[in-house]
């Protein structure tokens, strides 16, 4: 733990407050630019609009009027709500996301935890403690509209929890390690038949659980085709419906901030981390301490654009085609990868 | 303010009780009531709907209406003819043209004058055009009901192209007021037909797009197709009309079966059903009545006869006694104007037969046994408009 970086001899608690400060900035940095790049922009043009364009250049700053207008709004508890649930859940949404970027790798020695053997294990797991946010969130605002968005929100959890695993475990077996840090260099050392140029990518040799993990994902985010949870045409805004000003605003942030974090999970576990294939530079330098946050986020960035342009153009699912699509479409396909993968390496 | 008098307030209390009636009906069964409405993003104006669960299926299904009554039929009665065409126009406001021609043509069917030619292929044009603003707007709005927000907002743009049509003729982009007792207020300005035409080639590219992108989508289809089934005889009960009865595999369309002294007769186009009767059924026939319209506003604008656009009208109109029913086909379906005359300069006694009000009748039929999702589906193909409900 106490290895120099940058030739900076730091002591353990100076290099913890630097990891939590990193943390915190890898949280609220891809949240913002996905907030700005893809919700106000990209969908603007999609939509054949500006988009805001007052709040500084081509309205780069309207993120910032936005949360200080949400922290001038009342704080409302509804009369009949249950106080300490309905004050603790969007706390719990956003702490979530935090935990999820304890174990992301962002270069050879910018992870929270160094060497967390079963990381991706531990990713998955906190990963569904938001559900139990949003559960609470419907339950305690004591309004019909909530609890159903509620609701709908922990079946979804139970039934996208499953084929996200399942899409995991074939990149695991492929890796042969839970370790974050190992699925990168595995990606980063590995060849495709003797070809190692570009490394061995999970994308191209997982693209089945690739699939299956996006849609996953896009479920565990409820965003559209997904949103039941919120489903602003039935549910008025479902679980959020009675929130406002912080913790509305918090909300908002769980959304963006989780969707960043699972693109930086998707981004490890199929596009190769924060690493370039070893064939092009080596990989234990300290540099790439500094380029290995650059990469990732482009990558990020890429598998963000992808889940708002799928967010911005598909209509919604109904509840039941939902679990039905979960259950008898992908979690079979999501076996049958797993068993193919394991034939696979065990031939090879 | 003034005090209020007994009266009031006995109605007043009277309405209060009415309204805890229909609350106690809800409450006192089992089932959780969801109050959809009146201000719910689904039923866009103020309908209330209460809706009675089963966990998200629905056990029994409850319009009730009246939130934004406006007492249209009882204040034409202190206004004279040409004045009342400004307050229908905002019946169903985003068709208002269309809501102007019948009253108009019961006036005139009184004072037994015609318009000239020329008025009455131009009335017949604008009246397409307002429905093609109207139902434009009814595709992006199911998609955003399903959960397709861009293909609102295609919508939006394109319906623009046609409200600039509208204004460019009568000066007004929602509500006209341009039909007049004999003929219309103006001629149509210089470069308009050829304008109307590239709009019309816009509209068309427009149905295209949304073919492929909202009813050729598979989740839209699951979402839609079998779902909201009214059979041809129950949608006759209920008195549907418009697109909703031809969704049901009714052939009735009173542009082709009473072409009142308009010109739909003279060119060539189809009246379009389906057999199904489902939301999907509602939503397709629709889509395709917008490219009929396209092709019946291309045809008229190439045969415009020329003449005058005014028919010989006495300066100070007063309508012979008399009774008359007018009804067109509206964009939301049949729409009709019973007028009694007195031989006033107003009419003494005016109903109102809108679409709306029959369309949301039969919801608590169809809605039986659905989920909630389906029930915004349901609303959002049935399409109604409050103010068309209301008046």
């Amino acid at each position: 733990m106490s290895a120099p970086i940058f030739g900076i001899e730091l002591s353990y608690w100076q290099e913890t407050v630097l990891r939590s400060v990193g943390i915190l900035a890898a949280v609220l940095l891809p949240a913002g630019t996905f907030v700005y790049l893809f919700l106000f922009k990209m969908v603007s043009f999609m939509q054949s609009r500006l988009g805001p364009m007052e709040a500084g250049p081509f309205g780069s700053m309207q993120l910032l009027a936005e949360v200080g207008k949400f922290l001038q709004k009342e704080d409302i508890v509804p009369e009949r709500a249950d106080r300490k649930l309905f004050k603790l859940a969007p706390y719990l949404v956003v702490s979530t996301v935090l935990l999820v970027y304890l174990a992301v790798p962002f270069g050879p020695e910018m992870t929270f935890v160094t060497n967390f053997d079963g990381g991706i294990f531990y990713v998955l797991a906190v990963s569904s403690i938001s559900a139990l946010g949003v559960l609470l969130a419907g339950w305690s605002s004591a309004n019909k509209y909530s609890l159903i968005g509620g609701l709908r929100a922990a079946g979804q959890l139970i039934a996208y929890e499953l084929p996200m695993v399942l899409a995991v475990i074939g990149v695991v077996i492929q890796a042969g390690t839970l370790n974050m840090q190992g699925i990168v260099m595995a990606q980063a050392d590995g060849s495709i038949f003797g070809f190692d140029g570009i490394g061995n990518p999970f994308l191209l040799t997982q693209i089945i659980a690739f699939v299956i993990f996006m849609i996953a994902v896009q479920a565990e985010l409820g965003q559209t085709p997904f949103d039941m949870p919120i489903a602003e045409s039935e549910l008025v805004t479902g679980y959020i419906t009675e929130y406002s000003g912080l913790r509305f605003l918090l909300f908002f942030i769980g959304e963006f901030a989780s969707a960043g974090a699972f693109a930086a999970v998707a981004a490890t576990l199929f596009l190769g981390g924060w690493a370039v294939p070893s064939a092009w530079a080596d990989l234990d330098s300290a540099i790439f301490n500094l380029l290995g946050p650059i990469i990732m986020l482009t990558k990020m960035m890429i598998l963000g654009g992808l889940i708002f342009f799928v967010r911005f153009t598909f209509p919604r699912f109904r509840e039941d085609q939902l679990q039905k699509l979960a259950w008898t479409v992908l979690i079979p396909i999501s076996l049958a990868n797993i068993l193919v993968t394991t034939i696979l390496k065990v031939v090879f | 303010m003034t005090a209020l008098t007994e009266r009031q307030q006995l109605a007043y209390a009277n309405a209060q009780a009415a309204d805890g009636r229909v609350n106690l009906e809800f409450e006192t069964d089992e089932g959780m009531t969801l109050n959809m409405g009146p201000q719910h993003p689904a039923t866009h104006g103020t309908l209330r709907i209460v809706v009675k669960l089963d966990g998200e299926e629905v056990i029994s299904c409850e319009p009730i209406m009246g939130y934004m009554h406006r007492g249209y039929e009882k204040l034409t009665e202190v206004r004279t003819y040409p004045q009342v065409t400004t307050l229908i126009n905002r019946i169903d406001w985003l068709g208002s043209f269309a809501n102007e021609v019948p009253f108009i043509l019961a006036a005139e069917k009184l004072m037994d004058i015609e318009a000239p030619p020329r008025a009455q292929w131009i009335r017949t044009v604008l009246f397409e055009l307002s429905r093609i603003a109207n139902i434009s707007l009814f595709v992006g709005d199911m998609a955003l009901h399903i959960g397709a927000i861009s293909a609102a907002f295609y919508a939006f743009r394109d319906r623009e192209y046609v409200l600039n049509q509208i204004e460019a003729a009568t000066g007004g982009r929602f509500h006209p007021n341009f039909d007049r007792i004999g003929g219309l207020k103006d001629d149509l300005p210089k470069g308009w037909i050829a304008d109307t035409k590239a709009t019309m080639e816009k509209i068309r590219d427009f149905c295209d797009e949304m073919e492929t992108l909202v009813e050729g989508n598979e989740i839209f289809q699951a979402r839609t197709r079998g779902i909201g089934v009214i059979p041809a005889d129950v949608a006759l009960a209920y008195g549907l009309s418009g697109a909703n009865l031809r969704a049901s595999g009714v052939d009735w369309d009173l542009r082709r079966d009473e072409p009142v002294g308009l010109a739909w007769n003279e060119c060539d186009w189809n009246v379009i059903t389906h057999p199904d009767g489902d939301s999907f059924a509602r939503f397709w026939v629709r889509l395709q009545e917008i490219r009929e319209s396209t092709k019946i506003v291309d045809q008229l604008l190439d045969g415009l006869p020329a003449g005058p656009i005014m028919a010989k009208v006495p300066r100070i109109i007063k309508v012979p006694e008399g009774e008359a029913w007018v009804a067109t086909e509206n964009p939301l379906g049949e729409m009709g104007y019973y007028v009694v005359s007195k031989g006033d300069l107003g009419p003494f006694r005016v109903k109102i037969r809108t679409a709306s009000f029959n369309n949301v009748a039969v919801i608590p039929w169809v809605t039986r046994g659905v989920y909630v999702p389906d029930v915004v589906t349901i609303l959002a193909s049935l399409y109604f408009i409050l103010g068309d409900i209301d008046r």
